[in-house]
């Protein structure tokens, strides 16, 4: 190995590792929030990227019509509970939320699509159909158990990964796709080749990084956010309930993992389960950070992105099995450092 | 004056074991009710079910409306607010965002007037003032209750529920607390006070009831109360000027 395959293996390991560092800290942010380890992460990375090719190839993605169906499903479970509460008032609410959004969502989908809008407009509107999937699938999947213990809630995540999953074989077909890059430029800096996909990556990651901590520092429903996170109770006797900060958490989440796909998108071939493997690496870091750390998670993050840049040199057929045995010494290093703290269940 | 408050046969049950029995009480607009008991008593739990935390049977109407079935954040934002035993506070937070936080669903509702009641706060208590850039997590028990107290304040409540707020606190602390609470009633707030420190209780409220295992065993105008040779037996101890708690 000479100088220059290690500067690219770096920058390499860091463009990848940024993705991951952006999964790792929605991670730790739904942790913190719900106690929901999100496994399906990776499902919306996987439906960002494959919504957004579908778009370029002038078609209707097919997560158009599963934001309609789910809004459907959670209009019927809101209708159900306000019924229930007696509390009518929320009727047009929920049918303005659920199915008049998602069906003029559908509606400017059907009508782009075939339009073959600019790559920004393309990008905005495949966000506009991912992100508000979020909430729905924490409403539906999530708040009826949200008190369970995390062991539960792990289970119904691992459930609706592979029910995301299977959505994405329905929609998406086997093939993978690739998306064009956001810029072809290159600069040569002595033996170093910077691409511009690469800063774009980078520079993305970091700005949504500044924009979580401005919004979890100066906003309202940030520090709502970090309340639940810190005393649940203490965030309800003063009004934040925990489906709100669920919703939001979920919203953030999404909005994260969908963007992570198409930054991803045209540096990998992504198929419809491609998104899991990605997720899990954002996992590792996460881990790292002992799920409640934001930057030591994005650092592990930029480690595992690292790792893995090298691995897939050194040994590329052993890649995944060097990067995911990095949470076992990991795991030892935590167990001696960290204290263990009672989870406290409700 | 009209009742704010209005309980009726109010039951609360931990599995098989019933916690609060058969409970009615109400609070007047504008007045202090207390309600003292001993230990594992209910009291605790008789504030909970009133703020939704627990599942209840029977009926409480606020403010003219029946709100039993009505989520908690939902009698936050129409002015329910409770102080709970254990304070509750945003521990890794400073003082400043516990308190902004207080105010979340008058943020939701715009209000304007927000950043004058920062002001009436710090001015209650200057202490939190000084300390408004410190972790909640390092202040000492009383400057905790007062933060527990101005977080509370700056939800502009209309009914305020305050359980056992002078628990481990130093008596010239008490004194202060209740100095605060009696000063609220002035500025039309209504109080419902749960104390194991009756004493106290009593001289500030205007009617008390006095619970025994899950069950309002007697009530009446504090003044009564204070006097009724039960409550003097059991609750305020035959020591003339005792003001500490029993522990």
């Amino acid at each position: 190995m000479n100088a220059q395959i290690a500067i690219f293996l770096v920058q390499d390991g860091l463009t990848n590792g940024a993705i991951y560092a952006l999964l790792a800290l929605a991670l730790v942010l739904v942790f913190a929030v719900t106690r929901v380890i999100f496994i399906p992460q990776g499902e919306f990375v996987t439906y960002g990227a494959l919504t957004l090719a579908s778009l370029q190839l002038g078609k209707l993605p097919g997560t158009a019509w599963l934001l309609l169906a789910a809004g459907i499903a959670v209009t019927a479970v809101e209708l159900a509970q306000a019924l229930r509460l007696g509390a009518a008032e929320r009727i047009p609410g929920i049918l303005f939320k659920y199915v008049i959004f998602p069906a003029a969502v559908m509606g400017l989908a059907w009508w782009a699509a075939p339009l073959k809008l600019a790559l920004t407009l393309q990008v905005l509107l495949t966000l506009i159909v991912v992100v508000p999937l979020g909430p729905m699938v924490y409403r539906l999947a999530y708040q009826p158990l949200a008190n369970a213990s995390v062991l539960v809630l792990l289970i119904i995540s691992v459930a609706v990964h592979f029910a995301m999953t299977g959505l994405g074989l329905v929609f998406f077909g086997a093939e993978g796709s690739r998306t064009p890059a956001f810029s072809d430029a290159h600069w040569n800096l002595g033996v170093l080749t910077v691409s511009g996909q690469s800063l774009w990556v980078m520079g993305t990651s970091l700005a949504l990084i500044v924009g979580l901590f401005l919004f979890f520092e100066h906003t309202i429903y940030g520090k709502a956010l970090r309340a639940t996170a810190i005393n649940r109770v203490g965030a309800r006797l003063v009004g934040v309930s925990p489906a709100m900060a669920g919703k939001l958490s979920f919203t953030l989440a999404a909005l994260i993992g969908a963007l992570s796909g198409i930054l991803i998108a045209p540096i990998t071939t992504i198929y419809y389960d491609s998104g899991f493997l990605v997720g899990l690496k954002g996992f590792v870091g996460a881990i790292v950070g002992g799920l409640v750390s934001y930057p030591i998670a994005a650092a592990g993050a930029l480690l595992v992105g690292l790792l893995e840049a090298y691995a897939s040199f050194w040994a590329s057929a052993y890649k995944e099995v060097i990067v995911f045995t990095l949470i076992i010494p990991v795991l030892i290093w935590r167990s001696f450092t960290t204290h263990h703290i009672e989870d406290e269940e409700e | 004056m009209s009742l704010l408050l209005d309980v009726r046969d109010l039951c609360v049950t931990y599995g098989k074991v019933e916690a609060v029995h058969r409970v009615a009480l109400s609070v007047k607009e504008g007045s202090i009710v207390t309600v003292i008991g001993p230990n594992g008593a209910g009291k605790t739990t008789l504030l909970a079910a009133l703020m939704g935390m627990l599942h209840a049977r029977g009926s409480v109407s606020y403010a003219g409306k029946e709100i039993t079935r009505v989520e908690p954040e939902q009698r936050v934002s129409r002015g329910l607010c409770l102080v709970p035993e254990r304070r509750e506070l945003f521990a890794t937070m400073t003082v400043e965002d516990n308190l902004v936080l207080g105010a979340f669903h008058r943020y939701r509702k715009r209000d304007k007037a927000i950043t004058a009641d920062f002001e009436q706060v710090y001015q209650l208590f200057p202490r939190l003032h000084e300390r408004r850039r410190q972790l909640a997590g390092t202040l000492s028990g009383g400057e905790r209750q007062m933060l527990a107290l101005g977080r509370a304040l700056m939800s502009r409540p209309r009914l305020l529920m305050l359980d056992e707020p002078s628990l481990g606190l130093a008596p010239l602390i008490v004194r202060d607390i209740f100095r605060v609470i009696a000063g609220l009633r002035e500025t039309g707030v209504s109080i419902l006070l749960v104390e194991q420190n009756a004493r106290a209780a009593l001289q500030v409220a205007d009617y008390g009831y006095v619970l025994e295992t899950g069950e309002i065993a007697i009530e009446g105008p504090s003044a009564d109360l204070a006097s009724d040779p039960r409550v003097v037996e059991s609750y305020l101890g035959l020591v003339a000027g005792n003001t500490e708690k029993a522990s």
